[in-house]
């Protein structure tokens, strides 16, 4: 047998080996080395980011024909891995307090596991490694999600993630098994060609729909997303928001144009409404809200709105525009949910958009860092969210959908407005009363320094976008 | 032998069921019941369509297997996190998750 081989899966393999030192690590740790867990495992997160970033890849297929690797899925699990890293950072903290420092092995093995689930979803090339990549990517995380054991709010958001996810999936399943019964095989590439746009195979699509939309979180599905992220710890909340959302999204539209591009129709459709809806309902939402988690939450929704603009034409350039969002919207949502932890962790309670009432007078940096993620957001013209929002807009309009652009557009101002709200409330807002000065942490910094070289930069820096645009593969 | 669609209409049966049950429930465990119901559902369709029409490969006896014990995995997590709601709050009844709203 050919080992060699199994070289061309190396993120993977290094994630697994970073998995198993870091449960041994958490095992045989005593006295002062606990001390030294964190750094270790951001060091080791490094090295993993390095080796995923190393020499380009090329494209293979093992374990006849299941899993697939090429350039693409390279750089997409390196972004994820990138967005985990900043993320483990932030999380120094929050790790270090009295109720989490004698779980944080348990945090990182979890959260490996989840980032391993994802990789393997987004490289199946079969429905059951991509089922089984699927609930690695979401039963970890429910547990995460009920972390902190001890708070009623942590609780209470596992068990409504738990029972939606496991029921979107199965809903999901059943879908795919009425694919098995009109194809016959479980393989992607087989099934496209098996596939004709039957009854039964439009009935199984929107099953599938149903599970992908719950991960992804588009509006018909989006019941749990509020409730989890407000009371699932601040950093797990980022988690699902960015890496979870952006792996799942790739996978989705994969699926699309390997497996059902003979009813293209069909899903451009399906998409359409989830589109419209999802911008529009979750704009609507997130006006309302106060809770600075909550509202994140929405905007989360109508962001992957944005995303799946991308994915509706099908083609080479939606799909490069879907992973330049997702990367453009790992570092705007990170540095957001870096500083509501922050902030979450100052005050110890949750922050509301009034606490952030005159945060400039006391923390001008955060509070810049912050006006300047959620620009990027909004999609302000110099920042990388502009230009993100730029390509997605691009793709779906060379499809042909231009009455999409442009409700899209729409929302885009009105998501502007609330995503002003919070800057007027951190800027103009008198408060006799705002939180007191005080240092984040210095792994916070630095994410926040990567986070917000990031937004500035990766609009501006064109050859980001050539690179990943020569990669990208569609219909 | 039994013609295939027994099987199927048997396992739409199912499925709805699991899925009226996962919505209309009002005990946390119940809608956990419902869930596993819908995934048996599942389980039934695709040893069904493997048995009846493509028994030249296993795919699909391999994939109820798999879901099986995913199903098993799933459950334990979910259960873990009920006991931990009802520690939290002396009860399992679904109208007691309200802490969390607009």
């Amino acid at each position: 047998m050919n080992y060699i081989q199994f070289l061309e899966m190396r993120p993977e393999i290094s994630l697994l080996a970073l998995f198993v030192v870091v449960f041994v690590y958490d095992l045989v740790a005593r006295g002062k080395w606990r001390h030294y867990f964190h750094p270790i495992t951001c060091i080791l997160l490094m090295l993993h980011c390095a080796v995923c970033l190393g020499e380009s890849y090329r494209e293979a297929t093992l374990f006849s024909g299941m899993y697939l690797t090429n350039p693409m899925i390279g750089i997409v699990k390196t972004i994820l891995t990138g967005g985990t890293l900043l993320l483990v950072m932030q999380a120094n903290k929050w790790l270090r307090s009295a109720h989490t420092t004698h779980k944080q092995g348990e945090f990182y093995t979890l959260l490996l596991s989840t980032l391993f689930g994802m990789y393997i979803m987004i490289s199946a090339q079969h429905f059951l490694l991509f089922f089984i990549g699927l609930e690695l990517a979401s039963l970890p995380l429910a547990c995460l999600v009920a972390f902190d054991k001890y708070r009623h709010h942590s609780a209470e958001a596992g068990v409504k993630y738990i029972l939606s996810s496991m029921f979107s999936s199965t809903v999901m399943v059943y879908g795919i098994s009425f694919l098995y019964g009109t194809t016959g095989t479980l393989y992607f590439e087989d099934m496209a060609a098996g596939v004709n746009g039957s009854p039964l195979q439009i009935f199984a699509l929107v099953l599938f729909f149903a599970g992908m939309g719950f991960k992804i979180s588009l509006v018909p599905f989006h019941l749990w997303t509020a409730d989890t992220y407000q009371g699932a710890p601040t950093v797990v909340s980022s988690y699902l928001s960015v890496i979870s959302k952006g792996a799942a999204s790739f996978a989705l539209m994969t699926i699309l144009i390997k497996v059902f591009a003979p009813m293209v129709e069909h899903w451009q459709i399906m998409l359409y409404i989830l589109t419209v809806a999802s911008i529009t309902i979750a704009n609507l939402f997130a006006i309302r809200q106060t809770d600075l988690k909550r509202f994140m939450a929405y905007s989360s929704i109508s962001q992957a709105g944005y995303i799946m603009l991308a994915v509706i034409g099908g083609a080479a350039d939606g799909m490069s525009a879907l992973v330049f969002y997702v990367l453009v919207y790992i570092f705007a949502n990170l540095a957001v949910f870096g500083i509501i932890e922050t902030l979450e962790h100052h005050t110890r309670s949750s922050v509301s958009r009034d606490d952030c009432n005159a945060l400039y007078k006391t923390n001008p940096k955060l509070t810049l860092l912050m006006t300047l993620a959620l620009f990027s957001l909004a999609g302000i013209p110099p920042f990388a969210g502009f230009f993100s929002k730029f390509f997605v807009f691009m793709s779906a309009f060379k499809a042909g959908f231009w009455v999409l652009v442009f409700i899209a557009l729409i929302n885009t101002v009105i998501s502007l407005y609330y995503y002003l709200l919070i800057v007027k409330a951190m800027y103009i807002t008198p408060n006799d009363n705002p939180i007191k000065p005080f240092n984040s942490s210095k792994y916070s910094r630095i994410s926040f320094i990567v986070c917000l070289a990031g937004i500035l930069l990766l609009g501006i820096c064109s050859f980001v976008f050539e690179e990943i645009d020569k990669l990208s593969y569609g219909m | 032998m039994i013609p295939a669609e027994y099987y199927l209409v048997l396992s739409a049966l199912m499925f709805f069921i699991g899925v009226f049950g996962f919505l209309t429930r009002r005990n946390l465990l119940a809608v956990l019941i419902s869930t596993e119901l819908v995934l048996n559902a599942v389980d039934i369709n695709f040893a069904v369509f493997n048995a009846y029409y493509y028994p030249e490969h296993l795919e699909g006896f391999f994939f109820t297997m798999f879901a099986i014990g995913i199903a098993a995995a799933e459950t334990a997590v979910a259960i873990a996190i009920i006991l931990n709601v009802y520690r939290n709050m002396g009860t399992i009844r679904l109208k007691s998750l309200k802490k969390l709203k607009f």
